[in-house]
């Protein structure tokens, strides 16, 4: 029943191709699609879906302009939106009981994908999206982000959501700091770990490097490194690849950089922490997600405004990969009202709405268009550097978390891991007893 | 009991009159039923099986009571909860006590003060925990402002392994101290003044009155105050997961965390039910030991 990836990705290019000739046409948009015959946004009128977002400026976007798909369509939408962490709870017990109170559900790849795609919890969009009735010209999977299109599409070809945020890691980096000590930007690895030497700097106050410490919130930092150093998360078996020589050069390289680079208490840093510190200029770089450009760029919350670098990660020993997450919305497998779902899912993902996303700052598109889009319009503040560092880092964006279901576990493990070393254990035989406890809930969550 | 009158009423009487009074109480046991009885029953029952939600549950009997007692991170966390808790009841008792005392003599402002000095009880645990993560942090919090201020080094407070659960304390105590001394207070307004008049003739001193006349005879105060802040303690959640989230590491990570961690992050249903029971049987045994230390005041006070 399923097709061999080839296939898909052949079908994928064909569907994009098709959409992108249409995009070209001046004015060709939404308002083409009823000239087309085929698609037509009107087709569910007077249907009503329910939507299950997660409370964040992205689900807040969705909400504000939810009217303007019920009058495109006809379409009466009912969502709810909750935090996140409530959210994926709720999202669990209800998928679970099998009859949820919703029809579309936002998933966060890095936490929640292997464990919906085990459960069967969504439905397949190939249909809707070979179908030429079904799938607005406006859906151009071209456009598309690779790394998001490789999180919503399952091993064996399925394609089990669309994607609409992308959060590839970054460093951001304090120029007027790296000017002082006349260090560049790191071009390696090892120069990163040079340049933070450089610019620690205790007595000032200033810290080399920073980045999440807290169990848990720290494991992307890591796996940042360690896909650099050519590492993998597991092997094809689904033995963990996490005490391999690769995956302890990685460790060692946090270990230096949080411990000897980092400031006090680093250990029990999150975002938060390392933002404030960075934002008050007592910090050289801080490795995390892209979508901290607004705070860092705002004069009543920042002082280094305007001093701000965004750097793409640098090439590891092995690869030049920028850790990704991302989310997206997918159709419940069990929903009677798939349609209607489905138009809903491609409104979420059109070009108007990714536009808007990267206008509202409310986070990274997946679709490339939106940021051509949103910096012709003159409203549009984020930093030139910063659009070009997200484009570049997408480019070569992979997964930051293995793709299992117990991702939580696994954070928290490895996370305590992490932690240790900060606090002087020892990265080899820290990992060694991490991955050994994991095996067994990892093995056990594939067999059941 | 038998009272003439009432032997002389027919034997069916009684009976019916047994079977009304547990007609009566039938609400309040189904009540108690549902929303005790029957949780309690099928948390025990759950915590026989291997089940995390999403998957097929299997019956393992005990393997998940066998698993625990030799999780180190597990008995870890009850070591921490412990060291919390005595840390969590000790300081707030004496300094509330101490309170209570400056508090029951008459000086000027002593209403005033009073309630400021309760404010802290009214504040929302999680706010409270917010700010004081922001105090505590090392490069930018208030505390260690003020500490490099005096010329004393800063501390790592709750970004540091040893001195997390001392700092989450510190915010406990901070917040119930004036908990105990409203309690203790309540006591001290109760005691008649005839024992330290006739004390104060036989040329005892301050302190001797305090030793030998306060202290026992607001003891069962004590004891009560004791019982509120060790329930309050060993419950404690909020004030841990919103300040360090039990780390660094798992160094503050306390049986409550580690319960919430296996059932609602990592949704191991089984193996959370078998923490409920043996935290259930830990509370109980606290609880025996509360009680029976209660009793004792009790008579000593009498």
């Amino acid at each position: 029943m399923s097709d061999h990836p080839d296939t898909l990705r052949r079908r994928l290019l064909q569907a994009g191709a098709g959409a992108a000739a249409l995009g070209a046409v001046p004015g060709a948009g939404l308002l083409s699609a009823q000239a087309q015959g085929a698609f037509d946004w009107k087709k569910f009128k007077g249907e009503k879906i329910e939507i299950f977002l997660v409370k964040s400026p992205r689900g807040d976007l969705l909400t504000k302009y939810h009217k303007e798909f019920e009058d495109l369509t006809g379409i009466t939408v009912g969502s709810e939106m909750i935090p996140e962490q409530q959210q994926r709870q709720k999202a669990v017990i209800e998928l679970n009981s099998g009859n949820p109170s919703f029809d579309v559900i936002a998933l966060s790849y890095h936490v929640q994908k292997r464990q919906f795609a085990k459960n069967n919890w969504l439905s397949d969009l190939r249909g809707y999206i070979n179908d030429k009735s079904m799938a607005a010209p406006d859906l151009d999977f071209a456009d598309f982000a690779k790394g998001g299109l490789q999180y919503a599409v399952e091993p064996d070809g399925r394609v089990m959501s669309l994607p609409l945020n992308l959060d590839p890691w970054v460093i951001y980096y304090n120029k007027e700091l790296f000017a002082a000590k006349n260090v560049a930007y790191p071009k390696s690895f090892p120069e990163l770990v040079e340049a933070a030497a450089k610019l620690n700097d205790p007595g000032k106050g200033v810290a080399g490097f920073v980045g999440r410490g807290l169990k848990n919130a720290n494991v992307p930092v890591w796996t940042s490194f360690l896909l650099g150093y050519g590492g993998t998360f597991t092997d094809s078996k689904g033995k963990l690849m996490t005490d391999t020589p690769e995956a302890i050069e990685s460790a060692r390289m946090y270990q230096t950089l949080m411990a000897k680079y980092g400031p006090q208490g680093v250990a029990g840093f999150n975002w938060n922490e390392s933002q404030s510190l960075f934002l008050q200029g007592k910090a050289a770089m801080w490795l995390d997600g892209i979508g901290f450009a607004q705070p860092l760029e705002d004069p009543t919350k920042s002082r280094i405004v305007g001093k701000v670098g965004y750097g793409v990660m640098p090439p590891g020993p092995k690869a030049q990969i920028s850790a990704l997450f991302a989310d997206g919305e997918g159709i419940v497998a069990t929903s009677k009202k798939k349609g209607p779902a489905w138009y809903y899912v491609q409104w979420a993902s059109n070009k108007a709405n990714q536009t808007r996303m990267l206008q509202a700052a409310a986070g990274a598109p997946v679709r490339n268009s939106a940021y051509a889009a949103a910096q012709a319009s003159s409203d549009f503040k984020a930093p030139k550097e910063w659009v070009d560092c997200m484009l570049k880092s997408a480019a070569i964006a992979q997964p930051g978390l293995p793709i299992i279901a117990p991702v939580t576990e696994f954070r928290d493990v490895f996370g305590v891991a992490l932690t240790n070393m900060i606090n002087g254990a020892d990265p080899a035989s820290e990992l060694k007893k991490a991955t050994a406890e994991f095996q067994p809930v990892l093995d056990k969550s594939e067999k059941a | 009991m038998s009272t003439p009158a009432l032997a002389a009423r027919p034997a069916g009487f009684f009976l019916r009159r047994r079977r009304t009074y547990r007609l009566l109480t039938l609400p309040a046991v189904l009540v108690i039923a549902a929303v005790i009885v029957f949780p309690w029953l099928f948390t025990i029952y759950m915590s026989g099986f291997d089940w995390k939600i999403g998957s097929v549950a299997h019956f393992v009997g005990l393997s998940n009571y066998t698993g625990l007692a030799t999780n180190q991170r597990f008995l870890e966390a009850i070591v921490h909860t412990f060291y919390f808790t005595a840390l969590a009841v000790v300081f707030p008792l004496l300094l509330g006590t101490a309170a209570a005392l400056v508090f029951h003599r008459e000086f000027k402002g002593r209403g005033v003060l009073r309630a400021i000095f309760t404010m802290p009880m009214m504040a929302t645990p999680v706010a409270v925990a917010l700010v004081w993560t922001m105090m505590f942090h090392p490069q930018q919090g208030v505390l260690n402002y003020l500490l490099t201020s005096v010329g004393l080094p800063p501390s790592l407070w709750v970004y540091s392994p040893t001195f997390v659960i001392p700092s989450l304390v510190m915010v406990e105590v901070w917040h119930w101290t004036p908990l105990v001394m409203l309690i203790v207070l309540g006591g001290l307004a109760a005691l008649p003044t005839e024992p330290y008049e006739s004390a104060r003739l036989d040329g005892a001193t301050e302190w001797q009155l305090f030793r030998h006349i306060t202290l026992p005879l607001i003891a069962p105060f004590l004891v009560v105050a004791a019982v509120i802040r060790t329930i309050d303690a060993v419950k404690a959640f909020d004030t841990i997961y919103v300040i360090s989230q039990g780390g660094p590491g798992t160094a503050s990570e306390t049986i409550n965390l580690y319960l919430y961690l296996q059932a609602f992050a990592f949704y191991n249903v089984g193996n959370a039910s078998a923490v409920v029971v043996v935290f259930f049987i830990i509370i109980l045994a606290l609880a025996l030991l509360l009680l029976h230390v209660r009793q004792r005041t009790k008579w000593v006070a009498a």
